[in-house]
C-alpha cells in the first residue's frame, strides 16, 4: 500500500567535495538514503563528484556516477538513466540548489521525474529570504525584524524603530565582508556606510541583533500523512552569535522549561506544516533569557549536519526515514529498527546527555582568523555521551585530540587575572577554555555569564569540573574523589599528573569502566541497539549483549574528528575494514568520536562504541570486548598514534607490526632501510637542535624542506632556501613534536608521483601509480595528480615496483601501504612510506575496481595476497583516465594564504574521469568550480625569480589563448623582455586590483609566492582578495599550465563522457602496457 | 547515604537530596526528558516513587507557573544527578527544598538506567524508600515492612478537592468536573476556550451535579487502581445517559468500568511525553503525554463504546466515545504537563461538541 507506484529508479545526489559548512555528514545519509532505497528493490543512481565517499561505491548505488555536479551534467544523466525520481534533500546545499536549478530549467518536467519527498515549492519556501519571512508573518511566527536599505537614511528609519543593537549585513559580498554588529549611533553610521560601499549592489541587510538569545534546534520529520514528530532538540552552549556548527552543543536542551520546549516544538511542528515538508527539517530559533520571547532564526528543509548529529545523538536514523518518507511510507509504517517492535512515529527519549563541539583547524593555520561568527570555520566535530553532562563534556574535550588533554591545558599564563577576563567576551575557538581558566582563578560563574551570556548552567557545570581538578592537586587522592573524577571524565593520566602518584596507586581503587547503550527509548522497551557509551559506577550492558556470543571479535579503530590531512577518506577505510570483518564471519567493534561520519552510524560494524581516541577510552573498550586483535591503519594517524601504547598494553596489533612501523616512521631506522636495500633518498637527517640544522644544511645545502616526525597532513612542513627562514621554521616545528627530532631533507624539484600498495609481506599487489600535476614541494593532499601516469617510462615505472616490493617485504607489510617518490633526472628517490592506509585509497578502489581495504584486512587476518584473487605486481591501467583535484576552503577562513605548500590545506577533492587526460583534466576543473567559456579578461601575472624563466613558455601559451596580461614591475620587465606584452601594475595598487575583481574583469591571477609568512606583503594580499572573489589564484606554475590545458580543451569543444565509473573501467588499454 | 530497597530484593544507595524519613509505595518510572516540576506535582503519582529516564533533574528550578498542583503526592523521587546550581529567570526555589518542605524524599545518585531496567523487565514493584543509610541488619525488617504493605484502595479521597470550587466564571459553558486528583492544566485548557469549571470532590453524589445546571460532566485523571473506586463508580452510573460526559486518563477508565469494559495493570504503565497515538477515525498520529498505569482491555469493550485512539507502542487502548450516551473519553493527556501539546485539539474538539450541544439544548 504505502510505496508510490512506478517508482523502480531513483537518481540520488550527492553533496560533492568536502568543504567547511558540508562534509561527510551527507556521505552517512546518502548511504543511508541509497540503502534505504535499495531494500526496497529500487534501482539506484547516484551521482557525485566526491571521490572519498562510501556513497559512491558500487555496492551502495547500482549506477554511481563520478562526474561534475552541475545542472547540465545531471541533465544527461537523467536523460540516459531515465529515473522515475528524484532525491535533492540529502546531498546538502548543493544538491538542494541543483534541484531548484533543474525545476527552473524544466528538466525534471521533461523527462517526467517525480521530486521525491519535500517539493521544491516548499524547498524554495524555506530557502528563499523573502518567501519564508512571509510565510513566518501569515502563520504568526516571529523573526528577527529586518529590512533592505540602500541608504543611511533608509537605514536610520529601521534603527529609529528598532533601537540597537543591529546586525548590518552587506548584500552580494562574498565571504562575509563589510558587516557587523552596532550597539550605538555612531558604529551603526559607520558600519551601514562601509557595507554600501562594498555591496555590488550598494545594498545592505539591517536586522534587529538576538545575540545573547539561546539558540535552539529542533529536528523534525514530516510525512505525507501530516504526522509530525520532532526527533530530538539541541541547545548551543554558545548564544546567538556563533554560527551553531562552531558552537558547543548539548542534546537535549539543558536550561529549558518543559512549557519553553513544548512552545518552541510547537511551533517547529507548526513551520515544518507549513512548508509542506515530507521528509527531514531542521528549525533553528533563539529565545530570550528572560521571556517567553523567541525567533524564528531559519529552516533547513533537507538533512544536515545537525541531523546527522540528532540520528548520533538519539539513535534514530533521520536520513533513512526521510528517504522512506519520499518513497511515499508513512512514519507509522515504518518499524523502528532499534526496538523491532514499535514504529517510526514516536520521538526518542535520551537517558545520557549529548555534547558536541566542533574541531577547528586553527593548529594548522597559525595566521588564520580564530573568531568566529556567521561564517563557520570548524573542519569537523566530535560527540560523546555520557549519563553527565560534566562527563560527556570532558569526553568531548578529551575527543578533539588536542596536543593535551582537559579544560585547562591553555594556561593563558600570558594573561593577568583582568586581561583574563576581558578576553572571555571574545568568541574564538579558546573561550571555553578561558572561561574554565578564569573559574580556576576564581572569577565569580555569574560575571563569566554576564561577559559571555553562556548560562549559568553549564558555567556552574565547568566550575565543577575546574573544582575537581583543584582537589586533585591538593587534596589527598582518595577512593571517593578518585571514583568521582572517573565519573566526570578525567583520564588516569590527568589524574596521575595532578596528583604527582603512579599508576599502580589508581589501580588499587579497582574502578572499572562500564558501558550503557543508546537505545532510543530510556529502556522503556527491550532494544539490541549494539551502540554503546562508557560511564562509571553503574552497571555495565555490554556482558549481557555477549552472553550467548562464541564469535570472535576484531576492534577497527576510527580517525576522529575530520581535520585538514585526515579527512572522509580514513572514514572509509574504516568502514570498509569493518565489513569485511563481518563478511569473515568475524565480529567488527567500531571505536570512532566524529558524530558525521557512517563508521558511527550503528548498522555498520557488529558493535560501535562511540568514545574518545584516546589510548585509556580506547584500553577501556578493549578489556569489555577481549578482541583478536587491533586494526590500526585504517584510522589515519590518529589511529597509527595509539599502537605503540596498544602494544605496551599487550594488545595484538594486526597487520603490519608496530616494529614495522616504526620502521618507516623513525627516521633513522627508515634512512637505513632504504640505503640497506639500495634504494635511493634525498639525504637528510634528523635534527634535535637549531645547532645541528645549521650543520646539516651546510651540508646538504639550500633549498631544504624541513618538518617534523609523526605528524599528521604535513603540518609544519617548509621549503626554505636560507639560515634565517631555517632557524625560524625550526622554532615553530619544535612546537609541534617536541619528544620527536625535526626532519631536514634535501629538497629535490622534480616530478613527485606516488603509489598505493598491498602487501602480505611476500608479494605484492600496486593498483596504481600516479603523478601530480605540480612539481614536488606540494603536499601530495593538496597537488592535482593523474591516473594513469603520463610522464613516468616504463623503467621508472618498474623501478617503482620494484622499490615498493623490496621495501613492502623488508619490513614485512602486512596490508596497505602508500610509498611517496621524487623522479628527478630520470632517477627515482623514495621520499615517504606510509604504513597505512593512504588518502588515495577511495580513489583508487574505485577506479581500478580493487577492493583495497577489504584485501587489506583479509591479509592482515592471515591470509595471503595471492589468494585473494587479484593477482600481484602493478595491476593493468584501463582506458579510463583520471585526474584528481584538492578542494580548499579558504573562502570559510579569513586571513589564511592559498598558497600551495609543503603543508596540506585542503579540505575535499574531486575526480575527473574520462577516457582521455584532456577530458579528464577539463572535467576536474569543472568540478573544482572553474568557469569556462566567456570573455576571456586580463590575467594577473607576478612572479618570484626562481620561476620567471620556467614560466615564460605557460604565459606565451596563455596569450596564444586570448588572455592579456596585467604583471608586476619585475613580472613585467621579464616578460617585456621576452617579447610577451603586459600591463604594468604597481604592488601596492591593491584597491584597483580589488575594484577588478570584485567586477569580474579578471580571468585568473598566478602568482608564486616569495618566501616568508608576513600576512603584509601585497602577494599574499592580491591571493586573498583573488580568494575572496572566487578568482582562479595559481601560486604553482604547473597548475596554471594545467588549467590553459583545459581551457585549450573547452575552446576546441570538447565532447565531455558522461558514465558511470564501471563503464570507464570496462575498456582495456591497449596500449604499451 | 540514603537508601532503596525493592520489592525482588534490590537494595540500592544514593544521597539523600529531600526530605527526612522512610516511605513505601510503587516504583514507576517517567520517561520525559524535562517537565520535573510538572511530574512532581502530578497527583496521579500519589502512593509512587517516581525515578526519572533522564539524568540530569533540577537544571532550571522550580517556578510558580508550572505546578500541576498546591503540593506534590508523589512519595519519593529518585535520579541520576540532582543539579544544586539551577538556572533560569522565572526559577524562585529548588527541587530539593520543595520536597523538604512537602515531606518527599528524593535520591541522587542512582544507576536509574538499571533500575528503569528492572522495572521494565519484571514489572513496577513495590518499593521503600529511606533517608536513612540502612545498615545490614536493618535491611530483612524493612524488606518485610514492603511484603506486608498494601496499596491504600482509596488513594482518590487523598487528593481529591478538600472542598468544591470554581475555576473561572466568565466563559459560556458551565462543566462539573468530578475531581480525583485532577492536574490544573486540565481547568486551564477548558477555561482557556471559554469553560466554567465547577470543581467536585471525588465523593459528590450524581443528583447533587444533576441538579446544579451544567452542561456536562468532566471527570479527572488521578491515582490507583480504577476498579478499587466504588464510590465514584456507582456517582457515574448515574450520571451516564444523562448529561453528555468527557473524561481523561483514571476519568476515562472509570467510565469504561461503568460501561461494562475491563481494566487490567500494566507491567510497568506508559509514563512519559513521547507515546505516539493514532486515531482509529482519521489515521493521523499524535504524540501525546501519559501517565497511566493501568489499561482499558479493548477486547472487552461494549456495544455501547467505540474505541478512537490506540497506541502505535505497544497496541493498548487509548481512547474511546459513545456517540449516543454522549461520552468522549482518552487515556492519554491532552494538558500534556509536562510533555507535547499535540493532543490539545482534543480539547478544541471536545469543547466544540460541548457547544454545539448547548445550541441544541436551547433549540
Amino acid at each position: 500500500m504505502p510505496k508510490i507506484k512506478n517508482i523502480k529508479k531513483v537518481l540520488v545526489i550527492g553533496s560533492g567535495p568536502i568543504v567547511i559548512g558540508q562534509a561527510a555528514e551527507f556521505d552517512y545519509a546518502g548511504v543511508q538514503a541509497c540503502l534505504a532505497l535499495k531494500e526496497e528493490g529500487i534501482e539506484v543512481v547516484l551521482i557525485n563528484s566526491n571521490p572519498a565517499t562510501i556513497m559512491t561505491d558500487t555496492h551502495i548505488a547500482d549506477r554511481v556516477y563520478i562526474e561534475p555536479l552541475n545542472a547540465e551534467t545531471i541533465e544527461r544523466i537523467i536523460e540516459k538513466e531515465r529515473p522515475h525520481g528524484i532525491i535533492v534533500t540529502l546531498g546538502g546545499q548543493t544538491a538542494l540548489n541543483l534541484g531548484v536549478e533543474l525545476d527552473k530549467k524544466g528538466v525534471f518536467e521533461k523527462y517526467n521525474v517525480k521530486v521525491l519527498g519535500t517539493n521544491i515549492e516548499s524547498i524554495k519556501k524555506g530557502e528563499d529570504r523573502q518567501l519564508f519571512k512571509d510565510l513566518m508573518q501569515e502563520i504568526n511566527e516571529p523573526i528577527p525584524e529586518s529590512m533592505t536599505a540602500s541608504s543611511l537614511e533608509e537605514a536610520q528609519i529601521f534603527a529609529d524603530k528598532i533601537g540597537f543593537p543591529i546586525i548590518i549585513r552587506p548584500a552580494f559580498t562574498l565571504g562575509g565582508t563589510g558587516g557587523g554588529i552596532a550597539t550605538n549611533q555612531q558604529e551603526y553610521e559607520e558600519i551601514v556606510a562601509m557595507g554600501l560601499s562594498q555591496s555590488t549592489a550598494n545594498q545592505v541587510l539591517v536586522e534587529k541583533s538576538i545575540a545573547g538569545y539561546k539558540e535552539i534546534e529542533y529536528e523534525v520529520i514530516r510525512d505525507a500523512n501530516d504526522t509530525v514528530i520532532t526527533v530530538c532538540n539541541m541547545e548551543n552552549i554558545d548564544p546567538i552569535g556563533i554560527h551553531t556548527g562552531d558552537s558547543f552543543v548539548v542534546a537535549p536542551s539543558q536550561t529549558l522549561t518543559n512549557n519553553e520546549v513544548q512552545m518552541l516544538r510547537t511551533s517547529a511542528i507548526k513551520i515544518v506544516r507549513a512548508l509542506g515538508i515530507e521528509g527531514g527539517c531542521n528549525v533553528q530559533m533563539a529565545l530570550d533569557t528572560k521571556s517567553k520571547q523567541y525567533y524564528i532564526i531559519e529552516v533547513n528543509p533537507r538533512v544536515s549536519r545537525s541531523s546527522a548529529l540528532a540520528s548520533k545523538a538519539t539513535g534514530y536514523p533521520i536520513a533513512k526515514i526521510a528517504t522512506k518518507i519520499a518513497i511515499g511510507y508513512n512514519l507509522h509504517e515504518i518499524k523502528n529498527a532499534v526496538t523491532g517492535k514499535t514504529v517510526a512515529a514516536f520521538e526518542p527519549s535520551l537517558d545520557y546527555v549529548v555534547v558536541k563541539i566542533p574541531k577547528w583547524p586553527f593548529d594548522k593555520f597559525a595566521t588564520g582568523d580564530r573568531m568566529l561568527g556567521t561564517k563557520m570555520k570548524a573542519t569537523g566535530e566530535v560527540m560523546a555521551l555520557g549519563r553527565t553532562f560534566e562527563n560527556s563534556f570532558k569526553k568531548a574535550i578529551t575527543s578533539l585530540e588536542d596536543k593535551h588533554t582537559g579544560l585547562l591545558h591553555y594556561k593563558f599564563e600570558e594573561y593577568d587575572d583582568e586581561t583574563l577576563i576581558q578576553e572571555c567576551s571574545i568568541q574564538d575557538d579558546r573561550r571555553m577554555f578561558r572561561v574554565a581558566e578564569a573559574l580556576k582563578r576564581g572569577v565569580d560563574v555569574n560575571k563569566l555569564h554576564e561577559i559571555t551570556k553562556i548560562d549559568v548552567w553549564f558555567i556552574s557545570k565547568i566550575k565543577d569540573i575546574v573544582d575537581l581538578s583543584t582537589s586533585l592537586e591538593k587534596e589527598e587522592l582518595t577512593e571517593e574523589l578518585y571514583k568521582k573524577a572517573k565519573e566526570f571524565g578525567f583520564l588516569d593520566s590527568e589524574i596521575l599528573s595532578a596528583t604527582g602518584l603512579k599508576q599502580e596507586d589508581l589501580d588499587k581503587f579497582n574502578y572499572e569502566c562500564s558501558f550503557k547503550t543508546v537505545d532510543t527509548c530510556a529502556g522503556e522497551f527491550e532494544a539490541a541497539t549494539p551502540y554503546f557509551y562508557s560511564t562509571y559506577g553503574e552497571k555495565c550492558e555490554i556482558e549481557e549483549i555477549k552472553k550467548d556470543n562464541k564469535k570472535e571479535n576484531i576492534v577497527v579503530l576510527g580517525s576522529g574528528p575530520i581535520r585538514i590531512g585526515q579527512g572522509i577518506e580514513f572514514d572509509y577505510c574504516s568502514v570498509h575494514c569493518a565489513w569485511a570483518i563481518k563478511d569473515m564471519g568475524l565480529e567488527s567493534v567500531m571505536i570512532n568520536s566524529n558524530p558525521e561520519t557512517l563508521s558511527t552510524d550503528f548498522n555498520i560494524a557488529t558493535r560501535l562504541y562511540f568514545e574518545p581516541m584516546n589510548i585509556e577510552n580506547v584500553m577501556n573498550v578493549i578489556k569489555k570486548e577481549n578482541p583478536k586483535g587491533v586494526m590500526v591503519q585504517f584510522g589515519g594517524q590518529t589511529a597509527i598514534n595509539l599502537a605503540p601504547k596498544l602494544e605496551e598494553h599487550g594488545v595484538k596489533i594486526l597487520g603490519t607490526s608496530l616494529q614495522s612501523i616504526n620502521a618507516v616512521e623513525n627516521r633513522k631506522e627508515f634512512e637505513k632501510l632504504l640505503s640497506d636495500l639500495k634504494i635511493p633518498q634525498p639525504k637528510g637527517r634528523g635534527v634535535k637542535s637549531s645547532k645541528e640544522a645549521l650543520e646539516t644544511t651546510k651540508e646538504l645545502g639550500y633549498p631544504v624542506l624541513v618538518r617534523p616526525s609523526y605528524v599528521i597532513g604535513g603540518r609544519g612542513m617548509q621549503v626554505v632556501y636560507n639560515d634565517d627562514e631555517l632557524l625560524t621554521y625550526i622554532n615553530e616545528a619544535f612546537k609541534f613534536s617536541d619528544e620527536h627530532p625535526v626532519l631536514i631533507d634535501q629538497y629535490l624539484e622534480g616530478l613527485e608521483c606516488e603509489l598505493d600498495a598491498i602487501s602480505d609481506g611476500r608479494d605484492i599487489l600496486i593498483p596504481a601509480i600516479c603523478e601530480h600535476i605540480e612539481r614536488a614541494g606540494v603536499h601530495s593532499g593538496d597537488s592535482m595528480s593523474i591516473y594513469p601516469s603520463r610522464n613516468i617510462s616504463r623503467k621508472l615505472q618498474n623501478d617503482m615496483v620494484k622499490y615498493a616490493k623490496k621495501i613492502a617485504r623488508a619490513v614485512k607489510i602486512q596490508g596497505l601501504m602508500n610509498i611517496q617518490f621524487i623522479i628527478k633526472d630520470e632517477k627515482v628517490y623514495v621520499i615517504e612510506v606510509n604504513p597505512r592506509a593512504s588518502r588515495t585509497v577511495p580513489i583508487f578502489s574505485k577506479v581500478t575496481g580493487i577492493p583495497m581495504v577489504k584485501i587489506a584486512t583479509e591479509i592482515a587476518l592471515g591470509k595471503s595476497l595471492r589468494s585473494c584473487g587479484y593477482g600481484v605486481g602493478l595491476y593493468p591501467a584501463t582506458k579510463l583516465v583520471c585526474v584528481k583535484m584538492p578542494i580548499f576552503s579558504f573562502q570559510k577562513l579569513n586571513r589564511i594564504d592559498p598558497a600551495l605548500a609543503p603543508e596540506m590545506k585542503s579540505t575535499g577533492e574531486v575526480l575527473g574521469i574520462d577516457y582521455s587526460y584532456k577530458n579528464a583534466l577539463l572535467k576536474a576543473f569543472i568540478m573544482g568550480g572553474y568557469k569556462f567559456g566567456g570573455h576571456k579578461q586580463r590575467a594577473l601575472i607576478s612572479l618570484n625569480d626562481h620561476y620567471k624563466e620556467p614560466a615564460l613558455k605557460i604565459a606565451k601559451k596563455a596569450f596564444a589563448l586570448g588572455y592579456f596580461f596585467m604583471a608586476t614591475w619585475g613580472t613585467h620587465k621579464f616578460l617585456e623582455k621576452n617579447g610577451v606584452p603586459s600591463k604594468m601594475i604597481e604592488k601596492f595598487m591593491i584597491d584597483k586590483l580589488q575594484k577588478r575583481m570584485k567586477n569580474g574583469r579578471l580571468s585568473f591571477v598566478l602568482n608564486t609566492p616569495t618566501t616568508g609568512k608576513d600576512s603584509q606583503k601585497s602577494g599574499f594580499q592580491i591571493r586573498t582578495i583573488a580568494e575572496m572573489y572566487s578568482i582562479p589564484c595559481f601560486t604553482s606554475i604547473d597548475t596554471a599550465n594545467a588549467f590553459l590545458k583545459a581551457v585549450k580543451t573547452y575552446d576546441k569543444g570538447a565532447k565531455l563522457n558522461c558514465d558511470v565509473v564501471s563503464n570507464y573501467r570496462k575498456k582495456k588499454f591497449l596500449g604499451i602496457f | 547515604m540514603a537508601t532503596l530497597l525493592l520489592e525482588d530484593g534490590t537494595i540500592l544507595k544514593g544521597k539523600n537530596f529531600g526530605a527526612e524519613g522512610t516511605k513505601i509505595g510503587e516504583i514507576v518510572f517517567n520517561t520525559s526528558m524535562n517537565g520535573y516540576q510538572e511530574t512532581v506535582s502530578d497527583p496521579s503519582y500519589a502512593n509512587q516513587i517516581i525515578t526519572m529516564t533522564y539524568p540530569e533533574i533540577g537544571n532550571y528550578g522550580l517556578n510558580e507557573e508550572d505546578f500541576e498542583s498546591k503540593k506534590p503526592e508523589c512519595l519519593g523521587f529518585v535520579v541520576k544527578n540532582y543539579c544544586k546550581n539551577e538556572s533560569h529567570y522565572q526559577s524562585t526555589k529548588k527541587l530539593g527544598e520543595y520536597f523538604k518542605e512537602n515531606g518527599v524524599i528524593a535520591i541522587e545518585g542512582i544507576d536509574t538506567r538499571t533500575l528503569t531496567r528492572k522495572i521494565r523487565d519484571m514489572g513496577t514493584m513495590k518499593c521503600l524508600i529511606t533517608s536513612e543509610n540502612l545498615k545490614e541488619h536493618e535491611l530483612s525488617e524493612n524488606f518485610a515492612k514492603i511484603a506486608m504493605y498494601k496499596f491504600n484502595p482509596d488513594v482518590v479521597k487523598t487528593v481529591t478537592a478538600k472542598e468544591n470550587y470554581k475555576y473561572n466564571n466568565e466563559g459560556e459553558i458551565n462543566i462539573a468536573l468530578l475531581d480525583y486528583g485532577c492536574k490544573s492544566g486540565i481547568m486551564k485548557n477548558l477555561a482557556i476556550r471559554g469553560c466554567n469549571v465547577s470543581v467536585f470532590k471525588a465523593d459528590t453524589k450524581a443528583e447533587e451535579i444533576l441538579n446544579g445546571g451544567f452542561d456536562c460532566v468532566f471527570l479527572s485523571n488521578g491515582p490507583g487502581d480504577p476498579s478499587d473506586c466504588h464510590d465514584e463508580i456507582e456517582t457515574i452510573k448515574n450520571l451516564i445517559g444523562k448529561i453528555s460526559i468527557f473524561a481523561i486518563c483514571l476519568g476515562y477508565q472509570l467510565l469504561g468500568i461503568v460501561l461494562g469494559a475491563k481494566t487490567y495493570k500494566l507491567k510497568y504503565g506508559h509514563r512519559g511525553g513521547n507515546h505516539p497515538v493514532i486515531n482509529l477515525e482519521t489515521n493521523k498520529i499524535i504524540i501525546t503525554s501519559q501517565n497511566h498505569g493501568y489499561a482499558i482491555d479493548e477486547k472487552t469493550l461494549t456495544g455501547l463504546m467505540s474505541a478512537t485512539y490506540k497506541n502505535l507502542n505497544d497496541g493498548t487502548l487509548e481512547g474511546f466515545k459513545s456517540e449516543r450516551l454522549k461520552i468522549y473519553a482518552v487515556q492519554f493527556h491532552p494538558e500534556a504537563a509536562a510533555g507535547p501539546t499535540d493532543a490539545s485539539i482534543i480539547f478544541d474538539e471536545w469543547v466544540e461538541i460541548m457547544k454545539k450541544e448547548k445550541a441544541n439544548a436551547k433549540n
